[in-house]
């Protein structure tokens, strides 16, 4: 070893080493040149393409949902209005294992097993990088939880969004409806981008029937996300427009006390402005809250409303039809008077039953015990005491074809046009419609059932206050509205053409006969006018729910309650100067005048001293008006 | 010699000058140095999310490699040549402790603790290998014998294979490849060059069979065509190309990249963070970075020329390469032309045993070019 670096070489050490560096410089020039080409290549030739990576990465437009409109009612009281709400949400792209990923979320806060259902359905149809929600509505402690555990859940996100909420809840259910998420139907029928930022659509009521007006406009945002989808910054942002406002003509009082004034009972009430056709109240009982809809209702609930023989979802107003019965009286009065059929002269013997030539079978006088209303009937007394058998004689003398095309203009037998989804139309049968529905022919004993408001003939709850006003306002007919004004804008009175030809007169008989339904002694709404302190006009009705034998009697011991007759009542007010009209039927109610008029009191009562304070308001109000101009006056 | 002349004229005229003198200075080199490491803090503080932690932690390892290299200066280079084979040994050994006590980290045992501080012993062997071949054949016949090469040969595949069995791939052919450049240097013969380039060819396959982990399969797979798995293994790959690419000519401003930012880009202050650089700075920012490497390098092959002893000639001389090829492994992997090892990109990724090593390796080429005047005065 030692010799041979004691032989060793300096200079040709050197060289050797000063060669191989040149050598190795070289290669290291030549490597260097190809890292810089390389850099240059991505820099300078590609730049653009990786620029417009780089924004793809980190640039992604986000819909900014509009505020859905508020509805309130006429005095400003909010019936449905948006609420924040923190939603656990899910970003696909973002997670790597998912099913371990929900699996740890449900170890943190509780999940059921229809949230984790409904959220891979979610999954399948939403778009990329989209929050897809997993749980609705945590609470605080929920948030908390998740927000301590945040670096574990990677894709994660806890996003606030506004939730439709009614603060009155099953009140105006049937009215204002609800708001739900949207279904696969609705999604192919909506266009997209509208609802890009939202996830619920009106399902039912107003919601629905003023979808368009109450969406509002979707906004976007550019923000810039972070490689776990989390929003760093908004780069660039175009508003939302917040869907329009809605002003309804009804009274939350006068729906509160209507609501209660069933009080257990099924039915339904309409109360109606004469003059503009504004509905005031709306009511359906039962009701269901329809909060429980917002954000999915869950399998165990909407089992108990569905499967309920109450039917709370069934909207009785609108869509529920009963025969009229003796309600339809004064308007078949007046026709039969309009035709000179009868006269106010006109009366009749009443035996308490009545026999047409050919037909063994009596058709019986429901309102009277035997030995009928007796002899001298007149069309007022007709009203009054509701005798059948004048009108049978009296419709007999008509003929259907008179009946059905007379009473349309009074808004039977054909939709109203209210400002509701899914209203019925009731049926007002003609010949034709016999011919096409039962193929069979029209005869006189159908006359002499519709007569008295039975028969084939049927009408919605809302049809009957529609009825009721067009009879007090005489024959002015405007179409039923709930919307006063949208964003502030007043919604007009839709008038429709008239071509009644009854006389003043006898709208004067028929409105008199009305007002002693419940002011005359004999009247079979007596019961509602002690302590009144205007007049009430009104009809009594009784609907049969089964027919009953004409040689048997009506025994309601004998049947179960859901058997009983269904009982009417249809009234306007103040009888000399009207200005609200009601109808409502309570549901196995029995009599029309024990059961439906008293409901109706009450509501014409709170009606008619909510005016008296209305009034005396106007003019305080307008006495400190006039005080504060003059004290302003005198400031100056 | 027209090559002597040639390295002559580059040499530095502050080499006479008095401190550097005392104090056994290279003052060019020490003062590349000093820029490159305030170009790396300044990235590094954008990299790491505008954070002074790991800034903080970088200067002092920093300030503590300037000290070590000061320290390193003052021995002169025979000593070091005289004690190679005992931090040789001590790398050795410390290699065999990690893969018995080492603490892990991503699968694999890379760190020894020792109490107050973890250190990476393979970290330590880039520059104890070339250290001790250096020695070794700085004191035998040019150009190697057969005996000599097989025990050059033996000296530097020891350490390569407990680093890769770690598994640290890429320290592991940085550390061979620094090996083999010190026998390159001293003039290994045409046949061995030939007859070594063949054996490495046939290693391929055996590696990729053997001694690869399916892991390390991905991604050389990756790197021949990254975007057949954006996002999954060629995620590192495409993001940081697009943070380089997006950075264009004069890049989007310091602590304005969005891919760095915005953490697509992975690894952003260790192994990738010339992707931050570069998305930040852009070309203009990458050739200043480079110009400082080659002046750096440069100066190591001129203080290599200039020893006075085959041992300096030998370190100086291939410390200046394997410098190089860090600066390329790590350039050409972050840029998608290598495929993806652990390896820093030197003096700017962050990274305390690195940064160490590197100035004990600059700190004995200190000594190594302030020896002929050492001789002077000692003369």
């Amino acid at each position: 070893m030692q010799h041979e670096a004691a032989f060793s070489d300096p200079t040709r050490e050197r060289n050797i080493f000063v060669g191989r560096i040149v050598i190795a410089s070289f290669f290291v020039l030549a490597m260097a040149l190809v890292l810089l080409a390389r850099y240059a290549d991505l820099q300078v030739t590609q730049h653009q393409d990786f620029v417009t990576n780089s924004d793809n990465n980190r640039v992604h437009i986000r819909p900014v949902p509009p505020a859905r409109g508020v509805i309130y009612d006429r005095n400003g009281e909010i019936l449905a209005d948006n609420r924040s709400a923190s939603n656990l949400t899910i970003i696909r792209e973002r997670t790597k294992d998912l099913n371990s990923l929900i699996t740890k979320i449900g170890s943190l806060i509780q999940l059921s097993d229809a949230d984790i259902k409904r959220f891979y359905k979610r999954l399948e149809r939403r778009r990329p990088f989209e929050q897809t929600p997993l749980k609705f509505n945590l609470s605080a402690e929920e948030q908390a939880i998740l927000a301590v555990n945040e670096y574990l859940l990677e894709g994660v996100k806890v996003s606030a969004r506004l939730t439709r909420s009614y603060p009155k809840g099953e009140l105006f259910a049937h009215v204002v409806g609800y708001v739900g998420r949207i279904n696969e139907r609705e999604l192919r029928a909506i266009d997209s981008i509208k609802y890009s930022g939202t996830d619920s659509i009106g399902k039912v009521g107003l919601e629905k029937f003023y979808e368009q007006n109450l969406l509002g406009e979707v906004g976007s945002e550019h923000v810039e996300t972070n490689a776990k989808g989390r929003v760093m910054r908004v780069l660039d942002q175009a508003n939302p427009n917040a869907g329009n406002d809605l002003v309804l003509h009804l009274d939350s009082r006068l729906q509160q006390i209507s609501y209660d004034a069933f009080d257990g009972e099924r039915g339904a009430l309409i109360a109606m402005d004469i003059k503009n056709g504004g509905i005031l109240a709306m009511v359906s009982a039962p009701s269901y809250d329809p909060n429980l809809f917002v954000s999915g209702i869950s399998q165990k609930n909407y089992d108990l409303l569905v499967n309920s023989t109450d039917k709370p979802l069934f909207n009785r107003a609108i869509r529920g039809q009963y025969p009229p019965g003796s309600t339809v009286k004064p308007l078949f009065g007046l026709i039969g008077l309009t035709n000179k059929n009868i006269t106010t002269d006109t009366k009749i013997e009443d035996p308490g039953f009545f026999i047409m030539e050919g037909i063994e079978r009596p058709w019986r006088d429901h309102n009277s015990k035997r030995g009928g209303h007796g002899s001298d009937v007149d069309l007022a007394e007709a009203i009054i005491e509701s005798c059948d058998v004048f009108f049978y004689k009296m419709g007999i003398k008509t003929g259907i074809d008179a009946l059905s095309s007379q009473s349309a203009i009074f808004g039977l037998g054909a939709k109203t046009g209210i400002d509701l989804p899914g209203e019925a139309s009731g049926i007002m049968p003609t010949r034709k419609w016999k011919k096409e529905s039962r193929n069979a022919a029209w005869y006189n004993g159908d006359t002499i059932n519709m007569s008295i408001g039975q028969g084939f003939m049927l009408t919605t709850p809302l049809q009957l206050a529609v009825m009721a006003s067009r009879i007090a306002s005489k024959g002015n007919i405007v179409q039923p509205q709930i919307v006063k004004s949208i964003n502030n804008e007043a919604q007009p009175t839709i008038f429709l053409p008239s071509d009644s030809k009854i006389d003043e007169e006898n709208w004067t008989y028929v409105h008199g006969a009305m007002k002693d339904v419940v002011h005359s002694s004999r009247g079979t709404a007596k019961s509602i006018s002690s302590g009144l302190l205007y007049q009430i006009a009104g009809k009594t009705g009784t609907a049969q729910v089964v027919s009953i034998n004409a040689d048997e009697d009506y025994d309601k011991s004998k049947l179960n309650k859901r058997q009983w007759d269904h009982a009417l009542f249809i009234a306007f007010a103040p009888a000399e100067n009207p200005e609200i009209a009601i109808g409502l039927i309570v549901e196995n109610g029995e009599h029309g005048s024990s059961v439906a008029a008293p409901i109706a009191r009450k509501v014409l009562d709170a009606y008619m001293s909510n005016r008296q304070d209305r009034e005396k308001e106007l003019i305080s109000k307008s006495k400190a008006e006039k005080t504060e101009q003059g004290y302003l006056a005198y400031a100056e | 010699m027209q090559s002597n002349d040639f390295v002559r004229r580059f040499q530095s005229p502050g080499g006479d000058r008095i401190i550097s003198r005392v104090m056994n200075i290279d003052l060019i080199l020490f003062v590349l140095l000093l820029m490159l490491c305030a170009f790396g803090l300044i990235v590094l503080y954008s990299a790491g999310g505008q954070d002074l932690f790991y800034v903080k932690r970088q200067f002092i390892f920093m300030v503590t490699g300037f000290i070590l290299m000061l320290l390193v200066a003052q021995f002169p280079a025979r000593s070091w040549e005289r004690w190679a084979f005992v931090f040789y040994g001590i790398g050795l050994v410390s290699l065999a402790a990690v893969l018995i006590f080492g603490v892990g980290a991503k699968g694999a045992q890379r760190w020894l603790d020792i109490g107050f501080t973890r250190l990476q012993p393979a970290e330590f062997m880039k520059v104890c290998v070339p250290l001790m071949i250096s020695a070794y054949l700085g004191k035998r016949f040019v150009p190697p014998t057969a005996k000599h090469v097989f025990w050059s040969a033996f000296m530097v595949i020891l350490p390569t294979l407990l680093i890769i069995l770690q598994p640290d791939l890429g320290t592991g052919i940085l550390v061979f490849v620094s090996g083999f450049l010190v026998l390159f240097l001293a003039g290994l013969r045409k046949r061995y060059l030939i007859g070594s380039s063949l054996l490495a060819l046939a290693a391929v396959p055996m590696m990729w069979i053997f001694v690869l982990r399916d892991y390390q399969k991905q991604r050389v797979l990756t790197l021949l065509s990254p975007e057949d798995d954006k996002l999954g293994a060629g995620w590192n790959i495409v993001q940081s190309k697009t943070a380089i690419g997006s950075g264009g000519i004069s890049g989007k401003g310091w602590t304005e990249g969005t891919q760095s930012q915005l953490n697509f880009l992975p690894e952003s202050h260790t192994d990738f963070i010339i992707a931050v650089l570069a998305e930040e700075f852009g070309l203009i920012g990458v050739l200043t970075l480079f110009t400082l490497y080659l002046l750096v390098i440069g100066r190591c092959i001129i203080i290599a020329t200039n020893a006075q002893s085959q041992f300096g000639r030998l370190l100086a001389g291939s410390f200046g390469l394997v410098f190089f090829f860090y600066i390329f492994v790590n350039m050409g992997m972050v840029s998608g032309i290598l495929p993806v090892v652990g390896a820093p990109l030197p003096m700017i990724s962050y990274g305390g045993t690195a940064i160490l090593t590197l100035f004990i390796g600059f700190g004995m080429l200190m000594a190594i070019s302030t020896e002929p005047k050492r001789i002077r005065t000692q003369l």
